[in-house]
């Protein structure tokens, strides 16, 4: 058992949705986010080429923050789900430097707080909060190691890429193109 | 209160006595891994008020420190509008509920030494003096001198009190400012309006065009996702805008067409489609009327035509029409929503719902479906008395077209002129917040300066309450009821809106005052109710429903009735027009004197150093209504002006730079917006989302943030069929230096 995500680019509008539905679902607090939208354009006008993503924790394989944390409040948890024991935290913030995605911040009590694909959720048989909010229904989540999830079958049949994949991570979030 | 000029008050000037701040930064700060947990909320069933798609869902309550709070909007999964799944606005709709900036007590407008300011107020004070006020407006001239305007579910309410009176001035800026002329062009071609939600069939549809229409930066939450699943699907999309839309990048073809030519493409394309006969022969001949004038009138207009105004190339003009045609009948020219762009509208609307109806689109699946909703018997209550002279006499013998009372035409006719016996005296406004919705200010501040008592209704200090003798502050959606919804879509569908807490502060829900101000001015019998419940339950009851099964279920979807959703094969069919048939060429304006069919006019070009100034939406707000939402501003606290790296360049302007803009009036913009250099953008416009720039200061998070489109809107181009205003007319230059010190 293993969680990902995939997100379909060629469906995402950058709304935000999944932003707020967050923060929202999450309690983080108003000027912080968990997830977030990246825009990216090239080419020039008129010959133009836009790409949209949700990005959140990449809840990689190989984890340097993980790595780098000297309490063990960051740690691996059930389907490689990366998440942080607020208690365990002493806000030395190495993880944050460590993460090639920026995908940590410090909150305002003091701990490093992520995402954490909505486990909370996930034990009473609901999708994450942002999956279950997106109107475009561009994000999946899902098992990648059952190839039969409704995940692995669309990574098996689309294009798609990761982020950064050169920083060795092995993200598991995955991106169609 | 009888002023000579009206000075626009900043409600900072009230005394804040008792007021105290919640700062929902920590009502919403969480302890450590510990989540609210879903099996111990409470919900209770709304419909979202944040735009107008009004998307019905549920408002999670929890428990913190024993006071109930609320901590989440979610999609109702039996709602049609938004298949269980909320827009980011709806989705923050939160904190609309927890924005410490919102109204909370009645004002009134005080003068003291000369000076104007707002006093707080009790709501008998304050519903006393619009009772009293309004019954002199009444008696000194006319009951039908006061107006008002209405962009909130709450304005039901106060139009029952207002017909009472006997007046029918009534209007929302929703139609002569937005989409109006396409309602017009329609109900001219198939005898139907568009309607909201639009009834386009995208998600069935195999082709959609998009003319202008930003499906996705517009946050229309149905056809956001059907768009989503039309792309699933295969669709392909044609999306014609000079801006590089999301849409655009999700189209197949994208035409970056120069501003303002739109009718010319329209005509070639219909040529190209009667040309090669690529029209549904049959749906034309049973259904249409007029085809061989239409014929006769595009033979000229051949793509090579449109070429050279339009600047989009023959072949791209041809394969794209191909593409609508092996698509048809499912294919879709998008009616789009804000329409009032250069005064010629109801005629490019048109040209949108002829191709439709050479394509077979209309009526037809993955084109336009047709759409069913209910009526709710109204409880009994005396007849209104009959209005002697209604909105259509703000424009006597114009706009004769015009279905809805036109916004701007009461606006135009409150400010006194030899022509009008009758100017508006008195203006109630109900959450709209005319400054930045009207175009021109100028005009709309002369106007409010000429009437003699305005009251605003609303939940935020936004702009236009500055210009109020009397403010009542409303609750917000979340804390209150409101009339049931009861839309039209594929099925029929109720659905309730309930309080899921108490109002906050001294607000009150719409119903209540309009209650009470019935009450005090001797028209309780038009308010058949104790309390809004008792006539909600009685019209669901009417309808085999309750208020009690309502709060349980939220929405109650009802079988349709009457049409089929598609016309059926061969059908016969009589269309609500003179001649009974979707009239290509269109009877109705020829009788009113008007081009039967659409031709294409050159508008004005940007003179030099200018730039067309264009404007639109962002997926995480709705005007002023979100821009001071704490959630929402989070997203995006402020607007930037799109200018190509080209035009960038020209004029030395770097990233995120403040700048002011002039427009071809000479008027300069109040507030600094920053630049966005982008190739998104063409060399002969600019672009902003609109809602930003504004001057309440009250509103701490949106007060001076970002650009007013609206306030650079000062060339209005009246549509002359049906009086909208035509918004996209305005160039603007760049200011670096701060001409404000
Ligand atoms: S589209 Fe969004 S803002 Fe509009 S009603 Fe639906 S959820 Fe609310």
């Amino acid at each position: 058992m293993r969680y990902g995500m995939a997100v379909d680019t060629n469906k995402c509008v950058g709304c935000s949705d999944c932003v707020v539905a967050c923060q929202t679902e999450n309690n983080v607090p108003l000027g912080y986010a968990r997830d977030w939208i990246v825009e990216t354009v090239d080419g020039t006008y008129p010959n133009l080429f836009l790409e949209l993503r949700s990005e959140r924790c990449n809840h990689c394989d190989n984890t340097p923050c993980v790595r780098v944390c000297p309490t063990g409040a960051s740690f691996i948890g059930d389907g490689g789900i990366i998440k942080v024991k607020p208690n365990k935290c002493i806000g030395c913030a190495a993880c944050i430097e460590s993460c090639p995605y920026d995908a940590r911040y410090m909150h305002p009590n003091g701990y490093v707080d992520k995402c954490t694909f909505c486990d909370h959720r996930l034990a009473e048989g609901l999708d994450t909060a942002c999956v279950s909010v997106c109107p475009t229904k561009c994000l999946y989540f899902g098992d990648v190691d059952d190839p039969n999830s409704e995940i692995s079958i669309l990574l098996a049949n689309n294009k798609h890429k990761t982020l950064i994949p050169e920083a060795g991570t092995k993200p598991q979030l995955f991106y169609i193109v | 209160m009888k002023t000579n000029r009206r000075e626009f008050i900043k409600i900072s000037s009230i005394g804040a006595g008792g007021i105290i701040l919640s700062s929902p930064l920590i009502n919403l700060l969480g302890k450590p891994e510990e989540h609210k947990d879903e099996k111990r909320a409470k919900r209770y069933p709304t419909y979202c008020e944040v735009c107008f798609w009004k998307c019905a869902g549920w408002v999670y309550t929890n428990e913190e420190k024993g006071e109930e709070k609320i901590w989440k909007i979610i999609g109702n999964e039996d709602d049609l509008h938004s298949n269980g799944r909320f827009c980011p606005r709806g989705t923050g709709g939160v904190g609309m509920y927890y924005d410490e900036d919102r109204l909370k007590t009645p004002l009134i407008r005080v003068e003291k030494d000369g000076v104007q300011s707002f006093k707080e107020a009790t709501w008998d004070e304050a519903l006393d003096l619009i009772a009293k006020r309004l019954k002199e407006v009444a008696k000194e001239y006319t009951p039908e001198c006061i107006a008002m305007f209405s962009h909130g579910s709450g304005g039901k309410f106060f139009s029952n009190v207002l017909k009472a009176m006997g007046s029918v001035s009534i209007s929302a800026p929703s139609y002569a400012q937005c989409r109006g002329p396409r309602e017009v062009a329609f109900i001219a071609t198939y005898g139907k309006g568009i309607g909201s939600p639009e009834p386009t069939d995208i998600k069935n549809t195999k082709c959609l065009v998009l003319i202008g229409s930003h499906i996705g930066e517009n946050m229309h939450n149905g056809q956001v996702q059907e768009m989503s699943d039309a792309i699933d699907d295969g669709a392909s999309i044609i999306t014609v805008d000079p801006r590089y839309s999301t849409a655009a990048s999700k189209s197949k073809f994208w035409l970056p067409i120069k501003p303002a030519t739109d009718i010319a493409l329209l005509l070639a394309w219909m040529h190209v489609i009667i040309n090669e006969e690529l029209y549904d022969k049959e749906y034309v001949e049973k259904y249409t009327f007029g085809f061989e004038q239409l014929k006769a009138h595009v033979k000229s207009k051949t793509p090579e035509w449109a070429y050279t105004i339009t600047k989009i190339k023959p072949d791209v003009i041809r394969k794209t029409a191909h593409e609508m045609a092996s698509a048809s009948p499912a294919v879709i020219i998008h009616p789009g929503r804000h329409v009032t762009w250069y005064g010629d509208d109801t005629q490019r609307l048109r040209a949108v719902a002829i191709l439709n109806a050479l394509l077979g689109s209309w009526g037809r699946r993955g084109g336009f479906y047709n759409p069913e909703g209910i009526k709710l018997k109204k409880m009994p209550r005396p007849d209104y008395p009959k209005p002697k002279r209604t909105w259509r006499d703000a424009h006597p013998d114009q706009y004769r077209l015009a279905g809805l009372a036109l916004s701007s035409g009461m606006c135009d006719a409150t400010i006194p002129s030899p022509d009008k016996d009758c100017s508006y005296k008195a203006w109630i406004i109900n959450g709209t917040n005319l400054i930045t919705t009207l175009p021109d200010q100028k005009n709309t501040i002369e106007a409010l300066n000429n009437l003699e008592f305005v009251v605003v209704i609303d939940t935020m200090p936004v702009d236009i309450t500055g210009y109020a003798d009397v403010v009542l502050p409303e609750c917000t959606y979340l804390e209150r009821y409101d009339m049931l919804r009861t839309s039209k879509h594929r099925e029929p569908s109720i659905a309730l809106r309930m309080p899921a807490a108490k109002p906050k502060y001294n607000s009150k829900p719409a119903w209540w005052m309009a209650k009470e101000l019935a009450n005090k001015m001797g028209l309780g019998d038009y308010v058949p109710y104790e309390k809004v419940e008792e006539m909600l339950d009685w019209q669901l009851k009417e309808y085999g429903s309750s208020l009690k099964e309502m709060q349980k279920i939220g929405v109650k979807k009802i079988d349709r009735k009457y049409d089929d959703l598609y016309l059926l094969n061969g059908q016969e069919y009589e269309f609500k027009t003179n001649t009974g048939k979707i009239e290509l060429y269109s009877t109705a304006l020829e009788r009113e004197g008007f081009d039967a069919m659409p031709n294409y006019t050159a508008h004005p070009e940007p003179p030099a150093d200018f730039y067309r100034l264009n404007y639109g939406r962002a997926p995480m707000h709705t005007f002023t209504r979100t821009v001071n939402n704490p959630n929402l501003s989070d997203l995006m606290e402020e607007n930037k002006l799109w200018v190509n790296p080209k035009v960038a360049k020209k004029y030395d302007l770097e990233k995120d730079q403040e700048i002011w803009l002039e427009n071809q009036d000479g008027i300069v913009s109040s507030f600094a917006i920053k630049v966005r250099i982008t190739q998104r953008i063409g060399m002969d416009s600019v672009y902003m989302v609109h809602g930003f720039g504004g001057t309440a200061n009250k509103l701490k998070r949106a007060y001076g943030r970002g650009g007013a489109d609206s306030e650079l809107i000062t060339n209005v181009m009246h549509d002359p069929i049906m009086g909208g205003t035509g918004m996209r007319g305005n160039f603007v230059k760049f200011i670096k230096n701060n001409p404000h010190v």
